[in-house]
């Protein structure tokens, strides 16, 4: 029985990668074959950086069973240092797609360093009191970076904080405090998206199926009996925090050098919750369902524009029904009959 | 093997879903020019958005019914935010927007003129004043220039810089105060731009700023401790770069405090006397330098406030203002229509935007060109996308804008 | 000394409205352990009730007070029945984000309903203020109205939890669910209960915030009720005169750290505060240290 369940799980993950690959090739041919809006195309990038924020979230709600409400602040990281790297690497490295996995790196890196810092108090706390400082983390990291002030001429990188003069000779402002990144030279592609995706995906799956995974995951179902087994709590704990933070900032650097201009109110309390959404809705642990949800509700908000004023009240009924129709035991038990093995899931 | 099911049905639900939003490319025949825009509709910043789109709506509906050349408007929104804005900005161009009214606000209109530069479509924005937006000005903080000048965008509005510039001046030559105060919004484009310009020629002009204090989106309700800090620098005049409803509250905390300095506004603080529910008692000799006034005697100005407040029921801003005339400048930058009208009498509709963006560029640009409207007379524009028009020096009085000079 | 003083008010004052806010996010947290992010907008609601009644209807701030009270109640019963009853049995998280749901709802229905064009909130206390040191510090009759009616607040709630039958049953159901339903005690009504005193106190604190910072939209009640969540944990959540310290204490680090520090650091500087003192006391100032049971 164990072993079917492993291979079940093998075959899923299969699956899944199977899946991305399909819906990248579909559409990036339509693309090709100038099938798609430019809605659509406009939204490519924007959803493979939400669909790796939701797998990274998913790594810490899912599978190591903690509430964040400050995701978006790992973005924020990811977006602002990967921004400065692109910007100061514009002249040593012209390729952009090089360019691009450089910021990702350093992007994720500072995300990561974030994570670190950011995990080591939280993750001694628990449940509800967990959730609150991971939202007023994302809250600091908002009010840092409104106050960050980052430029470049020609002796290198110059920084200040809340002060907005750089003592520069020259040279170009990059971060200019709240008003973030301006004019920024747009080297995120739908290709960088997916390959960022398939990544996510291996790093996320082979942790799970790992040593260290499998510690990760008895500390969600049962901390003291995971300890008592002598299991390092802290290690294991932070091991996953601080991967889902550096896949975020590397969404991050997606995203940012994706858009025109991106600032850091965009990542605010709102976008934690956002993503927070998709893999609630996508189901815990459960990170094909996390694609699907991130994809279909970043573009269903655009799909809903002919109803123009009321689309965001419909959006919030959807939401709220949704949420109903897959939590209600009535509704649940309906859905059973329609899949058995969803029955038989929820007792395994 | 259900579960393989299961995912391949999900997939294959998400990839159609996306197909039927990429589809439906039939081109049909135009019957009218299509000028399509975004703006916040819904979220915190829907007040502008909406003005915006009602005073579009106004316009076009006002040229339509001459018969000449037809108009079509639609307005996507963009909640203030940048990302959305190039969605919306998209989907106005699946739609076969011709000509954009760009974003409302600055941000988003950043995002969006980048996109419409890059696609060739003529983009005017009512309201958008960052420089970033126009590409092309030299930054004061570094001597360079950041970002391109994107040469088919123009502004409707002041300026950010022109504005700061234009208040200091009109202190340091009309003596109205010796110690100032400024209050500003730092996470705002508008806000700050307005703000640094303003430092910049105040220094110049030796004006002594005792006191600034700053606020943002997260904290714009309580200003007690910034009220505070200009009563105990001893400023006489505060300087008010902001929107209308942060300065309301900027004055009932003054006037609760017992503290009663000059208050002087921008072009955002046009709208106070018009908020709901607001004393206007509390605006009483609150200086303001602003393009548009809504209780003008101007007959142009009177038929659009009345129109506007019939069919949706406030006073317009000076968003809808700028608005306005950003329709009709467009409308005599076609000569009324005629630029566009075929041999046979009719008008040809179908011009790819590209080309129409070509004529319009040189019409706006050419000399001579010059348009007159609610908010300026004769307004020009350079090749620089910037409008030439100044603002005027006005002043609240028992409850309505009295002019200063 | 004058202004450090004025900068205390202001604060108390914030924070006794981020106290009432709070008692009810305590309250429903405590018997439902659910965070109910709409609380936030009932606020709204409520104050935007209060607003039409006054400035609409011409109608007495008691009367536009009693009538937002009624309206909010009604509207919590409603939302706990249509949108959280349906999930008892679910996952806080799935709730959790139900709430959000609703928040979005209500924000974009009031938008839809009220437009988002803001309104100014009429001067209930007609600006009346008591001025010392030669003016130079001014206590509006408004600040003294929502510190006294905080500390009211805060007494019956306390007097209700401990005497009442009411009261008992709730501290019952936050105690054990299931043995409390063993006992006899209606568990259902009892959150619905909960549901209605928590929108009650949101319409309060959603009018006295309106009076204070007169600027209302239909995000008014957003950023309050994520900080006074804040003040919730601050202080131990489930804990009523945990709820009022947090609150307090929140207003006025709130306005310090913006007279003393920078404003564009404020809010930065209380969630800072908040995790030290988390780190410090994992519950929370007042709250109930929970053993964990192997």
């Amino acid at each position: 029985m164990k072993k079917m369940f492993s291979n079940k799980k093998t075959l899923t993950n299969y699956i899944t990668y199977a899946g991305v690959i399909l819906l990248f090739v579909i559409l990036q041919s339509m693309s090709a074959a100038g099938g798609l809006s430019s809605a659509l195309k406009g939204q490519l990038v924007p959803v493979c950086a939400y669909v790796v924020m939701a797998l990274s979230l998913n790594l810490t709600v899912g599978v190591l069973g903690e509430l964040s409400l400050g995701h978006a602040g790992f973005m924020s990281v990811g977006a602002f240092a990967g921004a400065v790297a692109a910007a100061a690497l514009k002249d040593v490295i012209p390729a952009g797609g090089l360019r691009l996995l450089v910021a990702m790196i350093v992007g994720a890196l500072f995300a990561a360093i974030a994570g670190v810092i950011v995990g080591v108090p939280v993750l001694r706390l628990r449940g509800d009191y967990l959730a609150i400082v991971t939202l007023a983390f994302g809250e600091i990291i908002k009010s840092i970076v409104t106050n960050l002030y980052v430029g470049m001429d020609a002796n290198g990188l110059h920084a200040s904080f809340l002060n907005p003069t750089l003592h520069m000779e020259g040279g170009k402002i990059i971060i200019n405090g709240p008003m973030g990144v301006s004019g920024i030279a747009k080297i995120s592609s739908f290709l960088a998206g997916f390959l960022l995706i398939m990544v996510t995906l291996v790093i996320i799956f082979n942790l799970v199926n790992s040593r260290s995974g499998r510690a990760i995951m008895a500390l969600r179902d049962n901390r003291i009996a995971a300890e008592s087994v002598g299991i390092n709590v802290t290690k294991y704990k932070l091991m996953a925090f601080v991967i889902s933070a550096a896949l975020a900032g590397a969404a991050g650097t997606l995203f940012a050098m994706g858009q025109n201009t991106v600032s850091a109110s965009k990542f605010d309390f709102n976008t934690s919750i956002l993503v927070l959404v998709f893999v609630v809705l996508g189901g815990l642990g459960r990170m094909w369902g996390s694609i699907i949800a991130a994809a279909a509700l970043t573009v269903l908000p655009e799909l809903l524009r002919e109803f123009s004023e009321y689309r965001m009240l419909i959006y919030a009924i959807v939401l709220i029904l949704v949420m109903l129709a897959t939590n209600n035991p009535t509704f649940k038990n309906f859905f059973s009959k329609i899949f058995k093995r969803k029955g038989v899931k929820n007792h395994e | 093997m259900k579960k393989f099911v299961k995912i391949i049905c999900m997939l294959t639900v998400l990839a159609l879903a996306l197909c039927c939003f990429a589809g439906c490319g039939a081109k049909k025949e135009n019957t009218a020019i299509k000028i399509g825009g975004t703006g916040p509709l819904t979220g915190g910043a829907a007040i502008y958005g909406t003005a915006v789109y009602n005073a579009a709506k106004i316009a076009v509906e006002e040229i339509n019914a001459l018969g000449g050349i037809q108009f079509e408007v639609k307005y996507e929104d963009d909640t203030h935010d940048p990302e959305k804005a190039v969605n919306a900005y998209n989907s106005l161009k699946d739609w076969g927007m011709q000509v954009s009214l760009g974003s409302v606000t600055s941000k988003p209109a950043e995002a969006t003129s980048t996109e419409a530069n890059a696609d060739n479509i003529f983009y005017l924005t009512p309201s958008g004043s960052s420089t970033n937006i126009l590409g092309g000005v030299v930054n004061p903080l570094t001597g360079e220039v950041d970002i391109e000048r994107k040469d088919n965008v123009f502004q409707m509005c002041f300026m950010d810089p022109n504005q700061g510039e234009a208040s200091a001046t009109y202190i340091s030559e009309q003596k109205l105060g010796t110690k100032i105060a400024v209050i500003y919004k730092n996470d705002d484009v508008y806000s700050t731009g307005i703000y640094n310009s303003f430092k910049a020629k105040a220094d110049a002009l030796g004006l002594s700023i005792v006191s600034t204090t700053t606020f943002t989106e997260d904290t714009k309700t309580d200003f007690s401790v910034q009220v505070a800090a200009a009563k105990e620098a001893g400023a006489d005049l505060v300087f008010l770069p902001m929107y209308y409803e942060s300065a309301a509250l900027i004055l009932k905390e003054a006037k609760d405090t017992g503290y009663a300095p000059k208050f002087f506004g921008v072009d955002g603080m046009d709208g106070i006397l018009t908020l709901d529910g607001f004393d206007t008692s509390l605006a009483e000799g609150v200086m303001l330098l602003t393009p548009f006034n809504a209780d003008s005697e101007d007959e142009a100005t009177k038929a659009f406030v009345a129109k506007y407040q019939e069919q949706f029921g406030d006073i317009p801003n000076q968003f809808a203002a700028d608005t306005y005339d950003c329709v009709y400048a467009i409308y005599k930058a076609l000569e009324n229509g005629d630029a566009l009208k075929n041999e046979d009498g009719t008008y040809n509709y179908n011009i790819s935007a590209s080309d129409l963006c070509d004529m319009l560029v040189e019409a706006f640009t050419a000399e001579g060109f010059t348009y007159s409207g609610l908010t300026g007379e004769n307004m020009t524009w350079t090749v620089e996308g910037a409008v030439s028009k100044s603002p005027k020096g006005m002043v609240i009085q028992n409850g309505a804008y009295v002019g200063m000079d | 000394m004058i202004t450090f003083l004025n900068h205390l008010i202001n604060g108390i004052s914030l924070g006794s409205i981020y106290a009432i806010i709070a008692l009810g996010y305590t309250m429903v947290y405590g018997i439902a352990k659910m965070l109910n992010f709409a609380h936030g907008d009932v606020i709204m609601v409520g104050a935007y009730v209060c607003f039409f009644a006054v400035s609409s209807f011409g109608l007495h701030p008691v009367l536009g007070l009693v009538l937002a009270i009624l309206i909010c109640t009604l509207l919590g019963i409603v939302i706990e029945k249509l949108a959280y009853k349906p999930l008892r049995q679910a996952t806080s998280l799935a709730v959790l984000i139900t709430a959000i749901g609703v928040s979005y709802f209500l924000q974009n229905a009031a938008q839809l309903l009220w437009t988002s064009n803001p309104k100014m909130f009429p001067d209930l206390f007609g600006g009346a203020a008591i001025r010392l040191f030669d003016g130079r510090l001014t206590i509006t009759v408004g600040t003294l109205v929502t510190i006294a009616a905080c500390i009211i607040i805060m007494v019956v709630l306390t007097l209700f939890t401990g005497k009442t039958r009411m009261g008992k049953a709730m501290r019952a159901c936050s105690e054990d669910k299931g043995a409390a339903q063993l006992m006899g005690i209606n568990v259902n009504r009892t959150i619905s209960v909960t549901f209605a005193i928590g929108s009650a106190l949101a319409a309060i604190a959603g009018v006295l915030l309106c009076s204070a910072y007169p600027s209302l939209v239909p995000t008014t009640g957003s950023m309050p009720g994520i900080k006074a969540f804040t003040a919730a944990v601050f202080g131990g959540i489930g804990s009523i005169p945990g709820a009022l310290i947090g609150g307090v204490l929140l207003g006025i680090i709130e306005i310090f750290a913006g007279a003393y520090i920078s404003t564009q650091l404020s809010n930065a500087i209380v969630f800072l505060v908040l995790i030290v003192v988390l780190l410090v006391r994992p519950t929370g100032l007042l709250g109930k240290q929970i053993r964990e049971k192997v």
